[in-house]
């Protein structure tokens, strides 16, 4: 006979709206909560990576997930709410577009080929920093901090699936099965994070994180949410979702090793060692089939796919700076360590 | 033709594993049998995964680069 641990689903928490960080989030949130003079100020002049529009960018596209406690489900679909999204969308894509321009004849395999390079000297990254110098506070906070979108692992994605026909369908949903755990429940890959998180002593309630998680974080997320959002951006998706998993599995395998130095459990360790071997297959797939199937059906795409490649690598890079200036500096990556309960 | 009448199809490649549409059993050379139901499966053929039979991506090409993006995982 077979017996399992009941574990507690992180989704069944919805959490309450975080503490704004400027005028646009705390009006973003008065709205929320039904403040009808909250009007929310034009984000013309914000910065598109910073703590303020990247916050209220993430609790707008919450609402299209999990939601909040109080805010009624309805809020999804507000008109107004929408025109707020719309207007700090803008701001957010037009900074992208600026900061990481594509060229007419710029190819998605090539840029795919690019990340595909592992480097020769073996540092650089937050996962060669982890392996070689990470001690057990480092994950906690790594992990407190990627919970943002491990909770909803491979979610932003699902909403590519009805803007793409033939093989890239086919080959999309296929890697989609696999990370909702191939019809299984207990190996979706976000219930395989939260087990990941409960060996660490992390807390798993959906949302626990996001007040800790600095504006680095949540533009990682927020782009996938604006890609999967937006059929216009169907390309970018794919694009951003294929340099994921190009670039996830020696990744993977390296925060294995960094779990298993720091003496972490059986259950985290398994999250990362399950994405070494699932990784090298979507690679494969994403490539051939589904950015392949995409770019025979719809060949003006490629310009977007690269775009999505290079916005991903763009937010990745900002956010390992921000991850690794602090932790080589003996100190948190997190705003506020000691409420998240991660400090070490 | 259904799905099993057809020719189980593997696509191979030069710098890179077997894919083989699974589930997929690989007997060693010691008798031992690997076994992976994934819907698609990545056979390694360059002999240096850490997991063999499977791919871990050992076989990619290895070159001094400075970009950090390479953390996620899907």
């Amino acid at each position: 006979m077979t017996t399992t641990t009941a574990r507690r689903l992180s989704r069944r928490t919805v959490p309450a709206l975080p503490a704004p960080r400027g005028p646009l989030s705390a009006a973003v949130m008065g709205l929320l909560r039904g403040e009808r003079d909250a009007g929310v100020p034009s984000p013309a002049g914000a910065d598109p990576y910073g703590d303020d529009l990247q916050l209220a960018l993430y609790v707008l596209y919450e609402l299209h997930y999990q939601g909040f406690d109080g805010v009624p489900d309805a809020r999804e679909w507000d008109s107004g709410m929408l025109a707020v999204r719309g207007a700090l969308e803008e701001r957010f894509l037009g900074a992208l577009r600026a900061d990481v321009p594509v060229g007419d004849g710029d190819s998605a395999w090539t840029a795919l080929d690019d990340l595909q390079v592992e480097p020769v000297d073996g540092t650089g990254s937050v996962s060669h920093f982890l392996r070689d110098e990470g001690t057990l506070g480092h994950m906690r906070e790594y992990a407190a901090l990627r919970s943002l979108y491990h909770l909803k692992e491979a979610d932003p994605h699902a909403w590519v699936i009805p803007r793409l026909y033939g093989r890239a369908k086919a080959a999309m949903v296929a890697v989609e099965f696999d990370e909702f755990g191939g019809g299984r429940a207990d190996e979706i890959h976000a219930q395989l994070f939260a087990d990941l998180m409960a060996d660490l002593g992390l807390e798993t309630a959906y949302g626990h994180y996001v007040d800790a998680a600095p504006a680095e974080m949540l533009a990682t997320v927020n782009l996938m949410s604006l890609f999967g959002l937006h059929r216009a951006l169907r390309a970018a998706l794919l694009g951003h979702f294929a340099s994921v998993e190009v670039t996830s599995s020696p990744g993977s395998r390296r925060l294995a090793e960094a779990l298993e130095r720091v003496g972490a459990g059986p259950a985290a360790v398994r999250f990362y060692a399950e994405h070494v071997e699932a990784d090298a297959v979507h690679e494969q797939v994403v490539r051939h089939d589904v950015i392949g199937g995409l770019l025979e059906e719809e060949p003006g795409l490629e310009a977007d796919v690269v775009f999505g490649i290079r916005a991903t690598g763009h937010l990745e890079d900002r956010l390992a700076d921000r991850l690794l200036a602090a932790w080589r500096d003996g100190g948190s990556a997190l705003r506020s360590p000691e409420r998240a309960g991660t400090a070490a | 033709m259904s799905a099993s009448e057809r020719p189980r199809r593997i696509r191979v490649q030069r710098d890179g594993p077997l894919l083989v549409e699974g589930p997929v059993e690989v007997v060693g050379e010691d008798g031992r049998v690997s076994v992976c139901d994934r819907f698609s499966v990545a056979v390694c053929t360059c002999r240096r995964s850490k997991i063999f039979p499977w791919c871990d991506t050992s076989h990619r090409k290895r070159a001094k680069r400075t970009t950090k993006d390479e953390d996620g995982t899907a």
